[in-house]
């Protein structure tokens, strides 16, 4: 490319390989295969697009050249550039040398899925979209309906009806129209799917998906220019559709591409709950598809029963040496203690899921003393608060010095 | 004996546009597609290979996913509805 910016080529089918143009499309009519966007990184020039992104705003648009966008879209409330913690207490607790936190709770509604939906709202109105929509276990319902609020465009957002009041309550306030359904994540899915045949809307899950998965790639390349252009050997991140997962490594993999980064992709290690881990289950039976599930746990944020990027997900952590574990409902509660009391982070349920399994990971071995491991937590603790209910003790005192003492400072905790 | 059958629009080229479709005759979700392959030229390459369902093709029989059935054997009965959809939404 003349103008040194790569190119935005077409949709491809991930299956069969066959291309379309870049519209509001999702499914390959060939072969019902899922499309994916593609470039042409030749045009790039390693230096000057590390220069290029240095020089960018502080968001996901610093990433504009590997977006699915000829300009950077003007944007409302944007996205990324959250905070990567380096997580010595943490380490020291596993007994593992060096792990990092991404804390993607740090984003606008306070999730990794504000990096979706800034791309899928992006795209929706370069397509001309006046309506966008999506199917949600709850941080997607948030991110959706403030964005829409943002760019003022209007909004259907469908959830399960048994989703926890917080994610509820932050969706309605943003003024959407919000659909609770009596039934699973995999119902709202398959009747999200059902509309977007009939509405004339952006569903950011389903008829915009190829684009809206690529904002999950802006994970991968905020943690390589954090840690100074440099990968690390292994990231745990949990999967729900799986897309979050493989599209990190697909950030990764691109910049080595271009020539960014040096190395090779980091072992990929998932993590899931274990009353949902359909995508943990056919990792463990050697399975290439995931057999679906009813989900029961209280990660409801990973509550996918039927995992559209199962597939996709075992290949990448059977072909990095990863692994895919999944991890009790006590084990998710002890894993936002972890994490909270060692980095004061404080997570919702998914960030326990994923504490929890690098706990697993340290425990049974699979750290190598030198490795540098980045544990992406990917929402916000006051999102789930029922997790952690319970969990401590409060001392009830009365206005009084002596009341303090006793209490307080006479207790057997103190002491 | 009527299924009735709803088409997404991925598979409405193949169908000459239609959404929705019946077919007579067909005790399982299996002799439902057989059914949709006899009428349908080009149908049954978009959505079967290997005798089965392609990886990424649902099912669901009254709103069920087969999966949680009989697969292909699930037995559909006078009235029932079978929809067709992509499984790649979501997440």
């Amino acid at each position: 490319m003349e103008d040194g910016r790569c190119r935005v080529e077409a949709l491809e089918c991930k299956e069969c390989r066959a291309r379309y143009a870049l519209e509001a499309r999702f499914v390959c009519d060939n072969c019902f295969g899922p499309l994916e966007v593609v470039y042409d990184f030749s045009g790039l020039d390693a230096a000057e697009t590390r220069r290029k992104i240095q020089a960018g705003p502080q968001s996901i648009w610093r990433y504009v050249d590997f977006l699915p966008f000829e300009r950077q879209p003007q944007t409302a409330l944007a996205a990324g550039m959250t905070p990567l913690i380096r997580a010595d207490r943490l380490a020291e607790r596993l007994g593992i040398g060096e792990v990092w936190i991404k804390n993607d709770a740090a984003n606008p509604t306070h999730s990794f899925k504000d990096r979706v939906v800034t791309v899928a709202m992006a795209k929706a109105r370069e397509l001309g979209y006046e309506v966008v929509a999506c199917a949600s276990t709850g941080n997607l319902a948030n991110s959706v309906a403030a964005h829409a609020a943002a760019a003022g465009l209007e909004s259907y957002v469908f959830i399960p009806a048994d989703l926890e009041e917080q994610k509820v309550l932050a969706t309605g306030v943003y003024g959407t129209h919000l659909v609770a359904v009596n039934g699973s994540y995999d119902d709202v899915n398959r009747l999200c799917t059902e509309l977007s045949f009939e509405r004339d809307w952006a569903f950011v899950n389903v008829n915009v998906r190829p684009y809206y998965s690529e904002g999950s790639k802006t994970l991968g390349y905020e943690i390589a220019e954090q840690l100074g252009w440099e990968l690390p050997d292994r990231v745990v991140v949990p999967i729900a559709s799986g897309s979050l997962f493989t599209k990190i490594a697909r950030g990764f993999e691109e910049w080595l591409e271009v020539g960014l980064i040096e190395g090779e992709v980091p072992v990929m290690n998932g993590a899931q709950a274990d009353g949902c881990s359909p995508v943990a289950r056919a990792f463990a039976d050697d399975k290439p598809v995931c057999k679906p599930v009813r989900p029961d746990t209280i990660a409801k944020s990973l509550a996918i029963g039927d995992p559209a990027d199962g597939p996709y997900a075992l290949e990448l952590a059977r072909r990095t040496g990863g692994t895919i574990d999944a991890v009790s409902d006590e084990e998710i509660r002890q894993g936002i203690k972890l994490l909270a009391e060692t980095t004061g982070v404080f997570t919702e349920t998914a960030g326990g899921v994923t504490t929890a399994v690098l706990k697993r990971l340290a425990e049974r071995g699979d750290i190598g003393p030198e490795e540098r491991v980045v544990a992406v937590i990917t929402g916000e603790g006051l999102k789930t608060l029922d997790a952690v209910r319970g969990s401590f003790e409060t001392y009830e005192i009365e206005p009084r010095v002596s009341s303090f003492t006793e209490t307080v400072e006479g207790s057997p905790v103190a002491a | 004996m009527s299924i009735t059958v709803k088409i997404p629009t991925q598979l409405r080229a193949v169908t000459s546009g239609e959404a929705e479709t019946d077919v007579e005759q067909a005790s399982t979700v299996g002799e439902v597609l057989d059914g949709l392959y006899d009428r349908y030229d080009g149908l049954r390459e978009r959505i079967a290979e290997d005798g089965g369902l392609r990886r990424f093709v649902n099912v669901y029989v009254q709103g069920e996913d087969i999966r949680f059935l009989d697969g292909l054997d699930t037995t559909v009965e006078d009235g029932d509805e079978v929809t067709i959809l992509p499984a790649v939404a979501g997440g």
